[in-house]
């Protein structure tokens, strides 16, 4: 069912190893230096030794997208705590063989507790969890955990939906795009929130989805974009990373949204709003937890009303009355009163998945597998 | 009607990346030479290319620094090759791994920035015909080259005396040689020329299809135009058929998923590389075909003297 999560990198095995392996004596470097500075002011004043942290990415930071996103997370982390905690990043790491490496370096190099920011470092990340019970590893978007290994996730489809009441206000031809990536429950409850927002202000909106198999391949993306644009739509939502459907939409004088991280500044026209995530929130809780001995396993999805999501930088363009209709929305998604996915929700074969009234709880959502009505089309791997 | 009008356009926009490459890997393998590089010499090409547009501003000075960029890296394997007459594949390969490096290490400073848009142009009273201007005549200037210059490579090797040198060259180096003709310089010179127009394919990708700097932004089209030259039985006109024909493909999978035909799109996704798959063997299915069009030397190092 889940198929490979987030951006494999498979060109290039030998040469990603390589960059890997230079990257993690990079990081041990790092480690070496400052080890004799806690010694020489312990006589001083007895100062606690930093608490390490390390983060596992699987692209480099940059300027947008994923990794930028829990990065910036990192950064926080610093800002919080200051010299009590040590952060080490390793970038690019392949899911697979090379990341079980990596994450057992970072154990061994006595990191404390380890994030995993991709869904295919799970099954590695659970390998080494069970060789060292002392570290706490910490896993995103996962389903399997262990006595010390956690798992943490956000509510993407929040700002999803926020997108879709702007989308459902600014299309003019009732036609909205999905660029997807991978036909997996996530990426479904993204596009059906996307289009139950939009339903939402216009109940004529329909949805086209066009499915590109990878996480980042701007051409593609943007291929696929135009080809969304060729066919009616005119306000675009995409689950990949880069900003190439964003520009595509500029290109064409039409209008899409921002994804993962604030891309504002990637398309001055097309912008509608982005739908972020702030991973930093969670990272300093989990790191705080470590530093006072408190951590526990956990399964923690968080949303807009944890501050962990949220729909950002609405466009001049969009109408106050959809503005001030966004923002209705949030607040309720802040004080917990308004869930995206409340019954009836038909699919688009007209079956109901979900009974009147009844708001959707976290086992619906991990098994969505099918579009609601008005998405057009067949789930690809949905027989 | 419309639609489909703007399906010609984007399979020709989409299809002129592999027509550049393709039309230079052809020219190198006229005279013998196989570079397995072409992925890597498209991206330094693609890296040189967004760097010079970011600091330029300018499409043409891009297409410049790529094809520099191309032609550079291309000297570096043919020298490796001809004068020191290393494996051509294996060369060809550790470019391709060279320069997805280099273009990785280099381009961190530009992860994730973007170039303003650079749209078609429209040609002047054509751009305005019903169907056939949106379909043909609004596409970037890049896409009528890649027609020209499939016309120019054709009239230079079946119509000029140098092709016909360079041909010779492919052929059988020991009678050019004979002959008096500099081996291996005009194949360094056909090799670094197709680097150029690998660089230019590459430019073109980074700063016009997808005016944005992400890590292997070519995404294996290098290894496409390697095959396509093999499909095109290294005829120019079928380089540029073929290079439509997947770039076709490609935007047609698209188009249906959008338009909600039932069919996987892991499996649409597959469809360009295996149409490409089956036409390669169709034509292998006839030995006489490859035998007549396949540069007789291709591959093969040549040693003066022996």
């Amino acid at each position: 069912m889940f198929v490979e999560r987030k951006r494999a990198l498979m060109k290039a095995a030998a040469l990603s190893a390589l960059a890997v392996a230079a990257l993690a004596s990079c990081s041990k470097k790092e480690e070496a230096a400052p080890a004799p500075a806690p010694a020489a002011s312990a006589a001083a004043a007895p100062k606690p030794e930093p608490v390490k942290v390390a983060f596992v990415y699987i692209w480099t930071a940059g300027d947008a997208g994923w990794t930028f996103a829990h990065d910036l997370g990192r950064k926080e982390v610093e800002a919080e705590f200051g010299d009590k905690v040590k952060t080490t990043i390793v970038e690019k790491v392949p899911e697979g063989a090379d990341a079980e490496r990596v994450i057992r370096d970072l154990a061994a190099q006595g990191n404390k507790i380890i994030f995993a920011t991709s869904f295919g470092y799970m099954e590695p990340m659970l390998k080494v969890a069970a060789e060292f019970p002392d570290v706490k590893f910490e896993h995103a978007t996962g389903y399997k955990t262990s006595t010390n290994m956690g798992i943490y996730d956000s509510k993407f489809y929040e700002p999803a939906y926020m997108a879709g009441i702007v989308a459902g206000k600014m299309t003019k031809t009732n036609t909205l795009g999905f660029v997807g990536s991978f036909p997996i429950p996530e990426v479904l409850r993204n596009i059906n929130a996307f289009t139950l927002g939009a339903q939402s202000v216009n109940p004529k909106v329909k949805t086209k989805v066009v499915w590109v198999s990878t996480w980042s391949d701007p051409p593609k993306e943007g291929d696929a974009a135009q080809s969304l644009i060729n066919g009616g739509a005119d306000v675009l939502l995409q689950n990949t990373d880069s900003t190439a459907v964003l520009q595509t939409a500029e290109k064409n004088g039409k209008y899409a949204f921002g994804w993962d991280s604030d891309m504002s500044a990637f398309a001055a026209k097309a912008h509608l709003g982005s739908a972020v995530a702030n991973w930093g929130g969670y990272y300093k809780q989990a790191v705080k937890s470590v530093i006072d001995g408190t951590w526990k396993m956990d399964r923690t999805v968080w949303g807009v009303k944890e501050g962990m999501n949220d729909f950002i930088k609405p466009a001049d363009v969009v109408p106050a009355d959809i503005k001030a209709k966004v923002e209705e929305v949030k607040a309720g998604m802040k004080a917990g009163t308004f869930e995206v996915f409340t019954g009836p929700i038909l699919d688009n074969t007209g079956k109901e998945r979900l009974a009147k009234d009844t708001k959707a709880d976290q086992e619906w959502k991990d098994k969505v597998d099918f579009y609601v009505k008005g998405v057009e089309g067949k789930i690809p791997s949905a027989k | 009607m419309n639609e489909i009008a703007l399906l010609i356009a984007a399979t020709l926009a989409s299809g002129t990346t592999l027509a550049m490459a393709g039309l230079g890997l052809l020219l190198n393998e006229k005279a013998g030479v196989l570079n397995l590089g072409a992925e890597g010499m498209m991206l330094v090409g693609a890296l040189a290319g967004f760097g010079a547009a970011y600091a330029s501003g300018n499409d043409w000075v891009a297409f410049a620094a790529g094809a520099a960029a191309g032609a550079v890296m291309a000297m570096v394997f043919g020298v490796l090759v001809i004068w020191l007459n290393t494996n051509q594949y294996a060369t060809g390969l550790a470019l391709t791994l060279f320069g997805g490096g280099l273009s990785a290490f280099v381009g961190v400073n530009f992860a994730g920035k973007t170039l303003s848009d650079r749209g078609g142009v429209g040609i002047p009273g054509l751009a305005d015909v019903p169907f056939f201007g949106p379909a043909l005549f609004r596409q970037h200037p890049m896409t009528y080259i890649a027609i020209a210059l499939m016309f120019a490579l054709g009239w230079f090797l079946y119509r000029s005396r140098s092709g016909l040198v360079l041909r010779g060259v492919g052929e059988s180096p020991e009678s050019a040689h004979a002959l008096g003709y500099r081996v291996r310089w005009i194949r360094l010179g056909a090799v670094m020329a197709g680097g150029a127009l690998c660089g230019i394919a590459g430019a073109y990708l980074s700063v016009v299809r997808a005016p944005l700097w992400v890590e292997g932004v070519t995404a294996g089209s290098g290894w496409i135009a390697l095959a396509l030259t093999t499909f095109a039985t290294w005829r120019p006109a079928r380089v540029l058929l073929g290079a439509y024909l997947f770039g076709g493909v490609t935007m047609l999978q698209f188009y249906l998923q959008g338009e909600g035909v039932e069919i996987a799109s892991q499996l649409l996704a597959m469809l360009p590389y295996l149409s490409t798959i089956v036409v390669l063997a169709l034509i292998s299915r006839n030995p006489t075909w490859i035998r007549i069009n396949m540069p007789a030397s291709l591959g093969r190092p040549f040693h003066p003297g022996s």
